[in-house]
């Protein structure tokens, strides 16, 4: 499989009132063609800021001070602000958290649709309005042609991100970053726009960087899976990998913090006790460890490396190591072994 | 939104009635006769002159006629200047108030909306540092201060422009750019505030996504969305011009409604004191309606709400 | 990645739960919310270059009797429109020498003031001593603007939290009032009071503060309707905690910030309208000086003697401007978000 996008060891840094927030230190990951990736973990990780590294979208106070973004091989951070703006909405495009503030409130969604068609492409106006009525019909706006001079206020939330989702591709990217397309909607919606982005994947063949904190929400759409805690992936695979074979103690606590239908816990309990560090003063060694049942005397003292446990799935803890003691997951946790030994894989 | 307009033009006629009642009645509250500086009239002639103003009837009669000519646009006649209506007298001024009036508010807005977006743009730079010292001069320094400064140094010493006569305009410059200084400095503020807001949201990241330039994201979405609510302040800056009119105009000698009205209340010439008052009142209120119409036409959000806003 | 690091097996002990408490301590220390606003406020130089002014100028006015080297009102006609002179030092514009008809003449020796007499900023045309009138001038204009702002507050605040905190039909009656009040232009509304009261410092207070309150109130009423939702206030009435007391305990400390920044806004809206005022001739009544009859005596002379109105007006701007200046500092200070990104 081609690798279309590489992000390797990412470092992000934000200057502050309090200091240098080291929000990203050292994110690794890839994308392949065609496939979507879901990048998870709680709020506050970093997430939105290692997918706005790609685009170079990041706040004024925000620094990446290093890492490579490969694009094709060629390494965006490298390129000028024309070049970057040539490759926005264009190539790479990006759909929002809150459809409620993402649209201008004081233009028409028929000129938003097109305006990245204008940008980009040699058209003239009306065949991008022409062209922009055709994706708001594709992702599922009754009436557009009738609904084009409207408003944003005019529409409901989750048309509203099906319009957002109409902007990003209208110009067929290759790559589409999804970040929490779906967390400020309610639970049908939800559903309507997941299995909109997917037939939208099937029709333009555009490979997807879905990020999410509701593991929920992944196994309906991901190929691959990566888990992030401060600022640092802890853990990725394939989605069964991540769902059925979970390594890391953050890992656990995010599946059992989720409502699922496997198992019979129909509501949402289990929070992961205690709070995300500070990344000011970033932890020598694991961050995760204060807030880890499972926690070791190294992992106060040395980040985890990470360690594979089959061929793509990789997990970044001691507790691999060959020196570990053996530790017995929770029993939700021994029940997805379980599923996983039954569709066919090797539990360590 | 016509029923909006017709109850705002309702409302509009209701603050009127007030305003009248208001100043009729202080007016009305004044210790001794409006005559008291024309002491030389003896009581016989005070008398008939009493009469002929009609103040030797009750003070609710007067009321109802002062009312009565209110509706009929008539706004009462002055004790001084050989007894001309104060319509007259307004008819004879209006034009240069509000020739420097609308002079000061375009220069002063359309400035201010530079300025400000200027700062917002290159925020904490120091472009952004002298636009917002510039404003914060211009909010400060009072129109008289500025407007004896110019006339001074502009006029006198570098004799750049006439002094104090009002023909041409040339005459205008120096008293628009005095009445313009605090337009300019709150729109500017206003426009820095707003418009950095405006940066900072998500559909300014969403245009940004889309490949626009900065400039582009500038041009097409945020200087529009900044510039609605500066609509809204049109209507406070209407009153700030129009008090600073009333001394600037004194100081360069224009021919104006504000010089009649500090002159007047100088002469206790309470007819006329009470018709500017209207008028000015007047003025305002359908300042206040324009910009309110205005608003409601350019923004999308309450052009096409149902009713109008509140 | 693949290679796997040589660790002690000691190291792989699993710690209990016990230990898991000190890694919230790391971070910045938690101050409390006023302690934090001063710091903001402290390490914003513009604002504490204003309240540094402001300070001195309401210093210098406090102790005015002390300071101010002649008596205000004290004329002395064979000293009329002398310049500034300070002591014997010989610097240009403050030497008592005066242009007369193409040359410098020293004009202490013309109006043959005795050895010694000297005035920092020179006199006005009835030869008072101009620094003496900036002084005492200055302290009127700031009790005005105090007292409209205190005027402000007692109404203001009260109407606010009434309105706010009562809803329903009070609000909708309160605000029709608010309405009206703020539809009529203030400026005239003080013109008129100004007209039938008699001139003097009670008269500009009630003018300016008839039509001031109006914004206070607006902003206060916004502020408790918020407030009021919150959970605290809400236990609070479900103890049934008295109206009064919670106002008092919950609701002002609440307020506090908008009140602050909103009085930094009052005091030089009131300044401003006494000068104004003045300037016009209904303000102040002579023979007392405020800023506003200092601008306007000087501006008579500015012509010829441009000193008697510079002085006045290089206070007022800058009050003005400090004010202004730091009404934005205590805002940014409060709401750090404002001025964040
Ligand atoms: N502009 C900024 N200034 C300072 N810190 C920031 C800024 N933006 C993000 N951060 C920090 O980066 C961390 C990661 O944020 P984000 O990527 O938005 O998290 P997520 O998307 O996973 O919820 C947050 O903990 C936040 O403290
Ligand atoms: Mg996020």
């Amino acid at each position: 499989m081609d690798k279309i996008l590489e992000v390797k060891d990412l470092h992000v840094d934000f200057d502050t009132y309090n200091g240098v927030v080291h929000a990203i230190r050292g994110v690794s990951f890839h994308l392949n063609a065609g496939e979507t990736l879901a990048i998870v973990g709680e709020s506050g990780s970093g997430k939105s800021i290692t997918v706005r590294s790609i685009l170079q979208l990041l706040a004024k106070n925000g620094t990446i001070s290093k890492g490579e973004v490969l694009y094709h091989g060629d390494d965006l951070l490298q390129k000028t602000d024309k070049e970057m703006d040539k490759l926005r909405g264009n190539k790479i495009s990006m759909i929002f958290q809150d459809p409620m503030t993402s649209l201008d409130p004081t233009m028409t969604i028929g000129k938003q649709v097109a305006e990245p068609l204008l940008i980009h492409n040699n058209v003239s106006k009306k065949d991008a309005l022409k062209r922009a009525e055709e994706v708001l019909r594709l992702v599922g706006i009754p009436n557009p042609k009738a609904r084009m001079n409207d408003y944003p206020h005019q529409f409901s939330g989750g048309q509203r991100q099906r319009i957002v989702i109409a902007i990003a591709i209208v110009d067929y990217p290759e790559i589409l970053i999804a970040d929490e397309p779906t967390t400020a909607l309610d639970v049908t919606v939800q559903a309507q726009i997941i299995d909109l982005l997917k037939e939208l994947q099937q029709k333009i063949g555009t490979s997807i960087i879905f990020i999410t904190h509701d593991l929920g929400v992944v196994a309906g759409i991901a190929d691959r899976v990566a888990v992030m805690y401060a600022g640092r992936l802890v853990e990725f695979g394939s989605v069964n990998d991540i769902f059925y074979n979970p390594q890391h103690p953050y890992t656990w606590g995010l599946l059992d913090s989720m409502p699922t239908l496997d198992t019979n816990e129909s509501d949402r309990l289990n929070s992961i006790p205690g709070t995300p560090p500070n990344l000011l003063n970033p932890p020598k060694g694991d961050a995760f460890a204060p807030r880890n049942a499972y926690a070791m005397e190294i992992d106060e003292e040395q980040q985890p490396p990470f360690f594979k446990v089959s061929k793509h799935h990789y997990a970044a803890t001691w507790l691999l190591h060959p020196n570990a003691p053996k530790v017995t997951p929770p029993a939700s946790i021994l029940n997805r072994y379980e599923k996983f030994k039954k569709l066919g894989g090797n539990v360590k | 939104m016509a029923k909006y307009i017709l109850k705002r033009i309702l409302y509009l006629f209701l603050t009127l009635f007030i305003i009248a009642t208001i100043t009729f009645f202080m007016m009305k509250m004044l210790p001794g006769t409006p005559f008291s500086n024309q002491n030389r009239m003896s009581a016989e002639q005070l008398k008939i002159v009493k009469a002929q103003y009609g103040l030797d009837q009750s003070v609710f009669v007067q009321y109802i006629r002062y009312i009565g000519g209110l509706l009929q646009g008539n706004l009462g006649t002055s004790f001084q200047f050989n007894n001309e209506p104060v319509t007259a007298l307004i008819g004879q001024r209006l034009a240069p108030s509000m020739q420097i009036g609308a002079q000061a508010m375009v220069v002063g807005t359309i400035g201010g909306i530079l300025l400000g977006a200027l700062a917002a743009i290159r925020k904490n730079t120091w472009v952004d540092t002298l636009a917002t010292f510039i404003s914060i001069l211009g909010l400060s320094i009072p129109s008289f201060v500025l407007a004896v400064l110019l006339q001074f140094y502009l006029a006198y010493k570098w004799k750049i422009y006439p002094v104090a006569l009002w023909d041409n305009f040339q005459s205008s410059i120096l008293p628009t750019l005095a009445l313009s200084a605090l337009p300019l400095g709150t729109v500017a503020r206003f426009m820095r505030t707003e418009m950095v807001d405006v940066m900072s949201s998500d559909y300014i990241e969403l245009a940004k996504s889309k490949g626009n330039s900065s400039w582009g994201v500038v041009a097409k979405h945020a200087l529009r969305n900044s510039l609605i609510p500066v609509v809204t302040i049109i209507g406070p800056m209407a009153v700030s011009v129009m008090t600073g009119s009333m001394v600037v105009e004194n100081i360069f000698s224009i021919p104006g409604i504000g010089e009649q009205f500090v002159k007047s209340i100088t002469t206790n010439d309470y007819p006329t004191i009470m018709g500017l008052t209207i008028f000015y009142s007047f003025l305002l209120i359908i300042v206040y309606l324009i910009v309110d119409i205005l608003y409601g036409l350019i923004d999308p959000r309450i052009r096409l709400g149902n009713g109008g806003k509140e | 990645m693949e290679q796997i690091p040589q660790i002690p097996k000691e190291k792989f002990r699993l710690i209990h739960d016990e230990n898991n408490k000190d890694q919230e301590k790391i971070g910045t220390p938690s101050l409390t919310y006023m302690q934090d606003v001063r710091r903001r406020l402290f390490k914003d130089k513009v604002a504490v270059v204003c309240l540094a002014l402001i300070s001195i100028i309401v210093v210098i006015s406090i102790l005015a009797p002390i300071i101010a080297p002649h008596n205000p009102n004290a004329q002395q006609v064979t000293m009329s429109n002398l310049p500034p002179k300070l002591g014997n030092l010989n610097i240009p514009g403050m030497n008592g020498y005066q242009n007369m008809g193409g040359h410098m003449v020293d004009a202490y020796k013309q109006a043959d003031a005795p050895k010694g007499t000297f005035y920092i900023l020179g006199t006005d045309y009835l030869g008072r001593d101009l620094l003496s009138r900036i002084i005492y001038g200055t302290r009127l204009s700031l009790v005005v603007a105090v007292l409209a702002t205190l005027v402000d507050l007692l109404i203001g605040v009260p109407y606010g939290i009434v309105s706010g905190w009562k809803g329903g039909k009070t609000d909708t009656f309160m605000q029709r009032i608010v309405e009206i009040v703020s539809s009529i232009p203030n400026l005239i509304v003080v013109i008129l009071m100004m007209i039938i009261l008699k001139p003097g410092l009670t008269s500009i207070v009630i003018a300016i503060a008839i039509t001031g309150w109006v914004t206070m109130a607006r902003l206060v009423r916004a502020q408790t309707f918020q407030l009021k939702e919150q959970e605290y206030i809400l236990a609070a009435r479900t103890l049934g905690e008295p109206s009064m007391k919670i106002a008092t305990k919950h609701l002002i400390p609440n307020l506090s910030s908008t009140i602050i920044i909103q009085t930094m806004f009052t005091i030089p809206n009131a300044i401003f309208f006494e000068a104004f005022l003045s300037f016009i001739g209904i303000g102040i009544p002579a023979p007392n000086a405020s800023l506003g009859t200092l601008l306007s005596d000087g501006q008579k002379a500015f012509r010829f003697l441009p000193y008697q109105m510079w002085a006045p007006a290089i206070i007022l701007s800058v009050i003005m401007i400090a004010t202004n200046l730091l009404g934005d500092g205590l805002r940014d200070a409060f709401d750090p978000q404002s001025s964040e990104n």
